[in-house]
């Protein structure tokens, strides 16, 4: 399983986005830096979500933003190795529309929010062959989010990396 | 004639991890078929499996955005710059 580092202050960064936009879904780029078996987030971008006809359970960004990230990377020595995005009551699984617009390579961070309670975060890589996403692991282990958290384990627990 | 494309990050692990390819085209479609028929297993990440440019990736000649010219048939000049760009989505 292939390891992304996220300090928590990153992962609270997403949870409160998350939050904040709900019900609807918050996204954003990561940046950082991805060696031979070492990735780490060093930043966040934060983005707008473009879809305003499903923003609940869809988010888009542009390929303008897309640029906006790349060149915020790069102006800090870093790149964009991911993107974040919240699933507004809904598990951090990535669903079949999110393999559909990925590429490999990329970390997708998935965060649930849960009756605007931001919960569980997971990540995922698409594989090569593009036929489901593998759960990436978190390192160090995100915290719990107590009450979000109980609603949501139950499903992280018994999944295991396939798209919905 | 020879065209540069810019690869992104992401696909380079399918063109050898260059970050630029050459091709020799007359237009955008030309030149992307003539990349993905190199290296095959690029052909997934940019084309639907009907052989449509997948509504995520994006292609820009020179900073213009095919889009707006004329699309695959976007004519190449000598030295024209490729650039593929995702726009990201996604959702529950």
């Amino acid at each position: 399983m292939e390891t992304i580092s996220v300090h928590e202050k990153f992962v609270t960064e997403i949870r409160a986005h998350g939050a904040e936009t709900f019900p609807y879904e918050c996204c954003g780029a990561v940046l950082g830096s991805d060696a031979e078996n070492s990735r780490e987030v060093r930043a966040l971008h934060k983005l707008v979500n473009r879809r305003d006809d499903s923003p609940r359970n869809r988010f888009s960004v542009t390929s303008d933003d897309v640029r906006d990230a790349d060149r915020a990377a790069q102006q800090s020595g870093l790149e964009v190795i991911g993107w974040y995005h919240s699933h507004p009551d809904h598990p951090a699984l990535p669903s079949e529309f999110d393999r559909e617009h990925a590429w490999p390579w990329y970390s997708y961070i998935i965060v649930s929010v849960m009756s605007g309670k931001p919960g569980v975060i997971l990540s995922w890589r698409l594989t090569d062959d593009r036929l489901r996403f593998e759960p990436e692991k978190i390192s160090p282990e995100p915290s719990a989010e107590p009450e979000s958290h109980a609603a949501t384990s139950n499903f992280n627990t018994t999944s295991s990396g396939g798209s919905k | 004639m020879p065209v540069n494309v810019m690869i992104p990050t992401p696909l380079r692990p399918f063109v050898g991890k260059k970050s630029a390819i050459e091709v020799n085209a007359a237009s955008v479609g030309e030149a992307l078929r003539a990349l993905t028929t190199e290296f095959a297993d690029l052909r997934k990440h940019l084309y639907t499996d009907e052989g449509k440019i997948r509504s995520f990736v994006n292609v820009y000649v020179n900073d213009e955005d095919i889009r707006y010219l004329e699309k695959e048939n976007t004519p190449l000049k000598d030295g024209d710059t490729i650039s593929i760009v995702p726009s990201i989505a996604g959702g529950r």
